[in-house]
C-alpha cells in the first residue's frame, strides 16, 4: 500500500489540527462557510473521531453574506452539533458600514478584519485555524503554517519564525496568538478532489443554476436581496451562473457555468484559464494589497 | 475527460517535494516561473497581473519577468531578490510538485535550511557564466547535512555561454571534486536555460551534445526510497483522545514502518507491552496503517501513556531515552548561541528546557573546515553536546528524520533560534547519580534558627549592590545567622579568574556562581550574591537550581546616569573612552528583571534603610 498525494495532505492536516489541540489552551476554528472551511471542518472531525471536536468554531458575519450561506451554516452546525459562535461588528453595523456605499476596502477592514480582532480579543483565543492555502495568493505562499500574531494581531512578514520539518513552535506569551493554516499545502484541485471523494456537502452557490445577476465593473454580481440598488443603466438578467469562491455578495463575482455537480466543476476547472481569486474584488485594490491586509490582521 | 479516470490518474501521481537553491542571481525564481509556466499551472489573470508588475519592476525589459510570479512579498518584488521561503505548487502528468523557493544570499542560510528540512530533492542551480561559487558548496553541504538523498545540479544560463560543452563538463568535474565526501543517492547534471526554457521541459536542439533527460523528466523518474516493509514501527503520541464515554485512544502520525490489529507494541518510556485493538485511520477503521498516516489507536489495557511518549515495535533497540546527545546545530538568530544558557528544545511531540553544554567545533560551510569556537552566530553550523532537563525519546536523524530533529526556542521571546539534527546519544549523565547524605540542609540550618536562601542582587555596575549586601551581612551576623557573601569582583580573582567579559564568559561566570550558591544553600547558609548578572536567562537558571521560595531576586534600581555620575571605580570613564570593552550598560546589554521579589530604589533611600527592608522581608517570610 502507498499513500496518494491526497492521503498525505489529509494526514498532514490532521497532524496540524491535533497539534493545536494539544499545545494551546483556547483554540478556535474560523469557519467561513466556503469550500475550504468545509474541508477543514471535515478534517477536524476526523482528527478527533469518535470524540467531538474539542474547540469552538466561529463565523465572522459581515451581514453581507449570501442568504444561502447563512442557511447552510446554521444547518451544518445543527447537523454536526457544533459549538458555533457567530460574531458581528455591532459598531460597524451602527455606522452603516457596507460594501456598496463604504467601498470594499472600508467594508472589509471594519466588518471582517476589525470584527475578527474584536472577537479574538473578546473570547481570548490563543490559536485560530484558517482555511487559507498557499496556492491562492502570492503573499500567502510565504506564510508559515503556524503564523505568529502579536498582541495587536499583526503579522510581520519579514520576521517570521523559521518552520522546519513538522516541528511547530507553539510557544507564545499572554495576549499573543497564532493563526494556523492546516490546508497550506493543498491546491484548489486537491480541495475539489477531496470534496468529491469524501462527499463533503457544500453551499449550493458553488453549483450552477439560473440566478438573477447584474453586470457591474465587468463582473456579474448576484442580486441576493434589495440592499443592492440597481442603477439606471443596469438591468437584471437571468443567467446560468455559479461561484468559485464565496465572500460578501456584492464583492463576489459569479462566473457563467453549466457545472451542476462536483465532477462537472472539476472538469470546468481543468479547462479554466482564470484563477479562483479572480472573482475577488478586494485583492486588486492595489498591488500587494493582500499582503497589506494580512499585516493588519486579515486572514 | 472521464472523471473517474482523472481521479485514478491523480491518485497515481506521486508527490515530490523539491527545493531550489543556488547563489544570488542564478535564476532560481526564473526557473520556478518557467516550471509553472511550461506545465501550464499559471492562470491568465495571474499572468496579466505579472505583466503589469513586469513593466514596473521587471528586469527583462519589455518581456514578461517570470521571476515576478514567484517573489511574493512586496519588498522582494521591489528589491528583486527572494528573502523568504515561498512554496509553489504545480503538476505534470506523472507528478504533483511542491517547490520550496529559498534565497541565495549567505544571510538567508536559515531560510534555505528551512526549505531543505521538508524536501525530497534538491535542485542546485549553478550559473554557467560563474561556475561553482561558495554558495554552491554551502548549499550542497546543507542538503547533505539534512539528509537529502537526491540532488540535481542544473547548470543554468547555458544560452549565455553558447551552449559550450567543455565549460559544462568543467563545472561538473569541479562540483564532483568538492562534493566527493557527501553521500547522495542520486546526483545528476543537466545543462539548462530557465530564461529560454532549454532542457527544463523541452529537450533543446541547441544542446546537441546532451543526450540525457530534461529536468522535468529526471524529476518525474526519481523514486523515493521508502522502505516501509523493513522499518520498525514507531508512533510518537501527539494527543490522547478521551471522549465522555469510555473511549480512550492514542493519536499521532506514524513516523516509520506499519502496524496491524493484534500487533504487540511497547510503550517506550515504561517498556510495558500492549496489544493493538483498533486502528482508526483518516479513511475509517482499518486492519492496518502505515508510515505517514495520522491515526488513533486503542489498546488492550489501560496503561499510562501521555503526549511525549512513543509507541514502537517490541524489538526496537534503535531509540534512546536519555537527556544528552550530540548533534549538529544550525543557528538561526541574530543573538548568538551561548553554551550553558537555557533554551527550550522542541521535539516532535515534546518540549523541555535544556542547554548546549559544549560546542565541539563549528564548520566553515564554504570550505568544510572544522574550527574551534565558543559560540555560534546567525547562519553558522556547529557540532555540539546537548543536555536536557528531562529524559526525552529520540533517534539518530539518519535513522528517523522525524524523531531525530529538533528546534531551539528562546524562552523569553519565543523566537525559533536554532535547529538540530541528532547524531548519537551521550550516556554520560546516567552514570553519575546523587549520593544521599544523612544530614540534609534542613538539619544544618535548624541549628541556628534560619532557613537557607539566596539573596540574589542584580543591577548595573556602581548601583550599590555590594554596599547594601555588605550591610545586610553585618546585620544578619549580629542576629547570629550564618551567611556568606559571594561578590563579583572577589570571585573573579579565584574561581572564575579564567573568564573574561564576553557574553559567553558572563554566562559561564553566572553558571558557576549559581552552582556554588546552590551548594551553600544546601549547607544551610543565607547566601548573598552580588553580581551585575545582566541576563534574564541566567538569573532564571539560578532560580531554577533551588526551591521556589529559596530564591529572592533583589533588583538594585539605579539609573545608568546615576551610576555613571558615581563611578566609584572609574570604570564608566574607561568604558566611555573605549578602553574597557563589553561594559554593561554601555556596549553590553542589561536586562531589567520583570518580577523581582524586592526592588531597592537607591535614589530615595539610604543603603542602611534599604538593608533594613531586606531584613524585614526575611522576617516576614520566616527565613530568620
Amino acid at each position: 500500500m502507498k499513500l496518494s498525494h491526497i492521503d498525505k495532505l489529509e494526514s498532514e492536516s490532521i497532524h496540524i489540527i491535533r497539534e493545536v489541540a494539544s499545545a494551546f489552551d483556547n483554540p478556535v476554528m474560523l469557519y467561513s462557510i466556503g469550500k475550504d472551511s468545509s474541508v477543514m471542518l471535515h478534517l477536524a472531525q476526523k482528527a478527533f473521531y469518535p470524540s467531538k471536536i474539542p474547540f469552538k468554531l466561529m463565523h465572522i458575519d459581515t451581514t453581507w453574506k449570501f442568504k444561502e450561506m447563512i442557511n447552510f451554516r446554521d444547518e451544518t452546525a445543527k447537523k454536526y452539533n457544533l459549538d458555533l459562535l457567530v460574531h458581528i461588528n455591532k459598531e460597524g453595523v451602527a455606522n452603516n458600514i457596507n460594501p456598496i456605499s463604504s467601498g470594499s476596502k472600508i467594508h472589509t477592514d471594519v466588518m471582517k478584519t476589525q470584527s475578527l480582532i474584536q472577537a479574538l480579543d473578546k473570547y481570548k483565543f490563543d490559536a485560530a485555524f484558517g482555511g487559507a492555502r498557499r496556492d491562492e495568493e502570492k503573499s500567502r505562499a510565504k506564510e508559515r503554517i503556524f503564523s505568529f500574531r502579536d498582541k495587536k494581531h499583526r503579522w510581520d512578514p519579514k520576521n517570521q519564525k523559521p518552520e522546519l520539518w513538522n516541528l511547530f513552535n507553539t510557544n507564545i506569551d499572554k495576549g499573543e496568538s497564532v493563526r494556523v493554516f492546516p490546508l497550506s499545502n493543498w491546491t484548489e484541485i486537491d480541495i475539489w478532489q477531496y470534496i468529491y471523494q469524501e462527499n463533503i456537502q457544500l453551499v449550493p452557490l458553488y453549483f450552477s443554476k439560473i440566478r438573477s445577476i447584474i453586470r457591474r465593473n465587468d463582473m456579474m454580481i448576484m442580486v441576493d436581496d434589495d440592499r443592492l440598488k440597481i442603477k439606471e443603466n443596469e438591468k437584471i438578467e437571468q443567467k446560468k451562473v455559479r461561484f468559485r469562491t464565496l465572500g460578501c455578495y456584492p464583492l463576489t463575482a459569479a462566473v457563467e457555468s453549466d457545472a451542476t455537480t462536483v465532477e462537472e466543476i472539476i472538469i470546468e476547472l481543468l479547462e479554466s484559464k482564470y484563477s479562483e481569486r479572480q472573482g475577488r474584488l478586494i485583492d486588486n485594490d492595489q498591488i500587494g494589497s493582500m499582503e497589506k491586509k494580512k499585516q493588519e490582521g486579515y486572514f | 475527460m472521464d472523471i473517474e479516470t482523472f481521479f485514478q490518474n491523480q491518485n497515481n501521481k506521486k508527490q515530490l517535494k523539491i527545493l531550489t537553491c543556488g547563489s544570488v542571481d542564478d535564476g532560481k525564481s526564473t526557473l520556478i516561473g518557467r516550471l509553472l509556466f511550461d506545465s501550464k499551472n499559471i492562470y491568465s489573470d495571474q499572468l496579466s497581473q505579472t505583466k503589469i508588475e513586469s513593466e514596473k519592476y521587471g528586469t527583462q525589459g519589455k518581456q514578461i519577468d517570470l521571476a515576478l510570479l514567484i517573489d511574493g512579498l512586496q519588498a522582494e518584488r521591489e528589491q528583486g531578490i527572494t528573502i523568504d521561503v515561498a512554496y509553489r505548487y504545480f503538476e505534470t502528468k506523472k507528478c504533483k510538485f511542491i517547490i520550496a523557493d529559498t534565497p541565495g544570499h549567505e544571510e538567508y542560510t536559515r531560510n534555505m535550511v528551512t526549505g531543505a528540512s521538508n524536501s525530497d530533492v534538491g535542485i542546485i542551480l549553478v550559473d554557467a557564466t560563474k561556475g561553482i561559487l561558495d554558495q554552491t558548496k554551502r548549499h550542497t553541504f546543507i542538503l547533505s547535512l539534512l539528509g537529502i538523498e537526491n540532488i540535481i545540479v542544473a547548470v543554468n544560463k547555458m544560452d549565455l555561454i553558447n551552449y559550450d560543452e567543455k565549460k559544462f563538463k568543467d563545472i561538473i568535474s569541479s562540483f564532483k571534486k568538492f562534493s566527493s565526501e557527501f553521500n547522495f543517492n542520486l546526483q545528476k547534471f543537466i545543462p539548462i536555460s530557465a530564461l529560454v526554457g532549454d532542457n527544463v521541459f523541452q529537450k533543446n536542439s541547441n544542446i546537441t551534445w546532451y543526450n540525457e533527460k530534461s529536468l522535468i523528466d529526471e524529476l518525474e523518474e526519481i523514486s523515493l526510497n521508502e522502505p516501509i516493509e523493513e522499518e520498525i514501527f514507531s508512533l510518537p503520541v501527539q494527543f490522547v483522545n478521551r471522549s465522555s464515554s469510555d473511549f480512550r485512544g492514542y493519536s499521532g502520525t506514524i513516523t516509520s514502518g506499519k502496524i496491524k490489529v493484534n500487533d504487540e507494541v511497547q510503550v517506550f518510556s515504561s517498556k510495558e507491552k500492549i496489544k493493538i485493538i483498533k486502528i482508526l485511520t483518516p479513511k475509517g477503521e482499518s486492519d492496518f496503517a502505515i508510515k505517514g498516516q495520522a491515526v488513533t489507536l486503542t489498546l488492550d489495557k489501560e496503561v499510562d501513556i501521555s503526549r511525549g511518549d512513543l509507541l514502537c515495535s517490541v524489538k526496537n533497540h534503535n531509540y534512546f531515552l536519555s537527556d544528552q546527545f550530540a548533534s549538529h546545530i544550525i543557528w538561526m538568530n541574530k543573538e548568538q548561541m551561548i553554551p550553558e544558557r537555557n533554551y527550550i528544545f522542541k521535539f516532535i511531540n515534546f518540549q523541555t528546557i535544556g542547554k548546549i553544554t559544549d560546542l565541539v567545533h563549528k564548520i566553515n560551510i564554504n570550505s568544510f573546515e572544522k574550527i574551534a569556537s565558543k559560540f555560534l552566530n546567525l547562519n553558522e553550523i556547529g557540532y555540539a553536546k546537548v543536555a536536557l532537563n528531562k529524559n526525552t525519546i529520540f533517534n539518530a536523524y539518519k535513522n528517523n528524520k522525524k524523531l531525530g530533529s529538533f528546534v531551539i526556542i528562546d524562552q523569553f521571546n519565543n523566537q525559533t533560534v536554532g535547529a538540530g539534527v541528532i547524531e548519537h546519544e551521550l550516556r554520560r549523565a546516567s552514570n553519575i547519580s546523587w549520593h544521599q547524605m544523612s544530614i540534609n540542609k534542613n538539619l544544618r540550618s535548624s541549628i541556628n534558627g534560619q532557613k537557607p536562601c539566596i539573596l540574589w542582587f542584580t543591577g548595573l555596575s556602581g548601583s550599590g549592590k555590594s554596599t547594601i549586601a555588605n550591610i545586610i551581612e553585618q546585620k544578619l551576623h549580629k542576629l547570629g545567622k550564618h551567611t556568606y557573601l559571594l561578590d563579583g569582583d572577589n570571585v573573579r580573582h579565584g574561581l572564575n579568574k579564567d573568564l573574561g567579559f564576553t557574553d559567553v564568559d558572563r554566562v559561564e561566570n553566572i553558571r558557576r556562581i549559581s552552582e556554588v550558591s546552590r551548594l551553600m544553600v544546601d549547607a544551610g547558609l543565607i547566601t548573598i550574591v552580588s553580581f551585575i548578572s545582566p541576563f534574564k536567562s541566567e538569573r532564571k537558571m539560578a532560580r531554577g537550581l533551588v526551591e521556589i521560595d529559596e530564591f529572592i531576586e533583589i533588583y538594585v534600581d539605579t539609573s545608568i546616569e546615576e551610576c555613571e555620575k558615581r563611578d566609584p571605580k572609574g570604570l564608566y570613564k574607561k568604558a566611555r573612552s573605549g578602553k574597557l570593552k563589553n561594559f554593561t550598560g554601555i556596549d553590553s546589554n542589561y536586562e531589567i528583571p520583570s518580577s523581582p521579589e524586592i526592588i531597592l530604589e537607591t535614589k530615595i533611600k539610604s543603603a542602611e534603610e534599604l538593608a533594613d527592608e531586606v531584613i524585614l522581608y526575611l522576617k516576614q517570610y520566616n527565613k530568620i
